[in-house]
């Protein structure tokens, strides 16, 4: 498979890369936990009927600049920078675990920023009574096992390259999940509770079923939120990352509601 | 040179099966196991053993602060050294310290300090330490990635209110503060000795000497430990163009004296061994958060194939025996002429001119910790307090209202007569 191409939009000051690979109307994806330090299997799939853009979010592989972003506004309007400058306003958006919290967030924030929305396993709200395993208790060799449910999917994209330096490597999945804690810490609850009834386009919620940090009862959370039409499906033999686990059938769930809905407003 | 008697304040009755049955000391520990009734007889025999230490002639006291710890009951070293403050006369009080990012405003801090200092007659010394992970960003959901910024914020606004006559407006990132104008105010001018206790990572150790602070590296491992960072601080110093006064390094050590070294093998095994195998049972999951460390910390331990280094060794160090933890060097024992030799060579080698001693640890009892305490202030401590003495000003140490100035504690019947 030939890679994505590759821009820069700046945000703050600093480059924040986009991936970008097919054909069609623009699909925006925010990835999860980790960013995307490569191309993943999950984007390239997704790129056969569609053209993906994948920005990355200050902070994760490819982007700098967390360190500048204190506050949920902050990161609000660096997200809404970054999206538009990638070309996404107006396009499907999908989102995943804390690139879920930022979607959905977005899409209240700004109603026209989105047209649909897919959300994997958000994060964004939090629940005292069923918590989750929290990713950031965990030290970076045990973080795989906590987030995936499949060690070589998981290695696959995270596991350092034989040709990248290691060290430069690690620095950037530390840097990542810096930044993931810098949007979610200490709980994950970025308050989109309040926001969650603005988001009326048609949204997907997909979730791996053998994710242990953020619970499937979310799933019911967000659709008790949610003020449009909302539909949950469940990706069997996945984790927190069911975009990493199990690509085939995360893609094919993300197209077949795109083609469902498509016509919708 | 300086010798402080430093507490930590353990909880000394975890059960026999902590370490196999429990999931960790810090953070997530058992609030079960806590018996207030219990804890009543530690403060008081812990309060007995540091006014002891300042009575016979400690150069200063020292205490610390954490969060939901087993081995650490003080959240607030503040009160502590507020209650110290009262039971001394001459010693410094050395509070180190204060967890800057945790406190909002942290004019806080500046308040209570200042407090210490007017109570004591200008004998405080503030420590600013960022805080373990444990205690900022498990403990006190501090956000990882902003606590430094916080910190170094906060480290700004409370000097700023020490020095500043006029009340002024302070807008920080995180803090905005309309009239920062802080009652009371300290006694030592400009403001109190700053000692830094801290993990090593490179930013603070040239932080520390661009504001001419004293730099403590504080680990239960150590020469060994303290040896790379007290390397690295050194290097900062000479690229800072400062002196290489070792008055401006403090350096932590775990010491047990006996009569000799057959009863200090005795009477310390037990403690020691509680400490090593029961306070630092820590899930090693807590040993780090995301942005904790900095980006050139981290960098440094991956090019050194360190995974983890600093306080993320606390979560491995297994259940030592006392011969493991005497031949690693993490305790210093023996009779007082083999204990003072060691320290001599230690402080010479390092270049430390504050040495803070930890006398009572583990479940140590308070008769055992002041005998301790009392051999080595007999006789330990002159065969080393006058290590570098001659050859350097010691230039952050407190500077206490003149003696016939100060006041001591009345009694209730003394005033009322």
């Amino acid at each position: 498979m030939s890679g994505p191409k590759e821009r820069s939009v700046e945000v703050n000051g600093h480059a924040c890369r986009v991936w970008e690979k097919g054909d069609g109307d623009p699909l925006g994806v925010l990835p999860g936990i980790g960013g995307a330090p490569r191309w993943t299997p999950f984007l390239e799939m997704l790129s056969a009927t569609r053209r993906v853009v994948a920005p990355s979010l200050p902070g994760f592989p490819g982007a700098l600049g967390h360190d500048a972003l204190d506050s949920h506004l902050d990161w609000m309007i660096a997200a809404h920078e970054l999206l538009a400058g990638a070309g996404l306003e107006g396009a499907d958006l999908v989102g995943v675990s804390v690139g879920g919290a930022v979607a959905a967030d977005v899409a209240a924030i700004w109603p026209t920023l989105a047209r649909r929305l897919v959300l994997i396993s958000p994060y964004g709200l939090f629940d005292e009574d069923d918590t989750g395993v929290d990713p950031f208790a965990v030290r970076p060799p045990d973080i795989g096992r906590c987030l995936s449910a499949d060690a070589d999917a998981y290695d696959g994209v995270f596991g350092v390259p034989e040709d990248e330096d290691r060290v430069e490597w690690l620095v950037t999945l530390a840097r990542a999940q810096e930044a993931a804690a810098r949007i979610l810490w200490p709980l994950g609850d970025t308050r989109l509770a309040r926001r969650l009834h603005r988001i009326r386009i048609p949204t997907l919620l997909l979730w791996g079923d053998r994710d242990r940090v953020v619970p499937r009862s979310y799933a019911d959370r967000f659709v008790a939120g949610l003020g449009g039409e909302t539909r949950i499906e469940i990706i069997p033999d996945a984790g927190h990352l069911a975009d990493i686990d199990r690509p085939a059938a995360t893609a094919g769930a993300v197209r077949e509601f795109l083609d469902r809905t498509n016509g919708s407003p | 040179m300086k010798v402080l008697w430093f507490h930590l304040m353990p909880y000394t009755e975890l059960p026999d099966d902590f370490r196999d049955n429990h999931h960790s000391v810090w953070v997530d520990i058992d609030s079960r196991l806590f018996d207030p009734q219990r804890a009543h007889r530690m403060y008081n025999d812990f309060f007995d053993e540091l006014e002891f230490a300042a009575e016979v002639g400690f150069d200063g006291v020292c205490v610390n602060e954490h969060h939901n710890n087993g081995y650490g009951l003080m959240p607030s070293p503040n009160l502590i050294g507020s209650a110290l403050a009262r039971a001394t006369q001459d010693a410094a009080i050395l509070i180190l310290g204060n967890s800057l990012g945790l406190y909002n405003p942290p004019l806080r801090v500046a308040e209570e300090m200042a407090m210490i200092d007017c109570i004591s007659g200008g004998r405080m010394i503030a420590g600013f330490p960022i805080g373990t992970p444990m205690d900022t960003c498990f403990a006190y959901g501090q956000n990882p990635s902003t606590l430094r910024q916080r910190y170094l914020e906060a480290h700004d606004v409370i000097m700023r209110a020490w020095r500043e006559e006029d009340v002024f407006p302070f807008n920080g990132r995180f803090n905005q503060l309309r009239y920062v104008n802080i009652w009371p105010r300290p006694v030592q001018k400009p403001h109190p000795p700053v000692w830094i206790p801290g993990g090593g990572a490179n930013e603070t150790l040239r932080w520390c000497v661009d504001n001419d602070y004293v730099f403590c590296a504080l680990s239960y491992f150590g020469y060994d430990a303290a040896q790379g960072v007290l390397g690295a601080y050194r290097r900062e110093i000479d690229a800072g163009g400062k002196e290489q006064n070792p008055f401006r390094s403090g350096y932590l050590q775990f010491v047990g004296v006996g009569e000799t070294r057959a009863e200090a093998e005795r009477i310390y095994r037990e403690p020691a061994e509680y400490f090593y195998a029961r306070c630092l049972h820590l899930f090693p999951g807590f040993t780090d958060a995301p942005g904790y460390r900095t980006e050139s910390t981290i960098r440094r331990q991956l090019q050194a194939s360190r995974p983890g280094g600093g306080v993320a060794a606390l979560g491995t160090t297994g259940a030592p025996t006392l011969e493991d933890i005497v031949e690693r060097g993490y305790l210093v024992l023996g009779e007082p002429d083999e204990v003072a030799e060691r320290l001599r060579e230690i402080a010479r080698d390092l270049n430390v001119g504050n040495l803070m001693t930890l006398l009572q640890f583990g479940n140590m009892d308070r008769d055992t910790a002041n005998h301790n305490t009392r051999l080595f202030a007999e006789r330990v401590m002159p065969q080393i307090a006058d290590l570098f003495e001659d050859e350097w000003e010691h230039c952050w140490w407190p500077s206490p209202m003149p003696r016939p100035e100060r006041t001591a504690p009345q009694s209730v019947r003394a005033v009322a007569v």
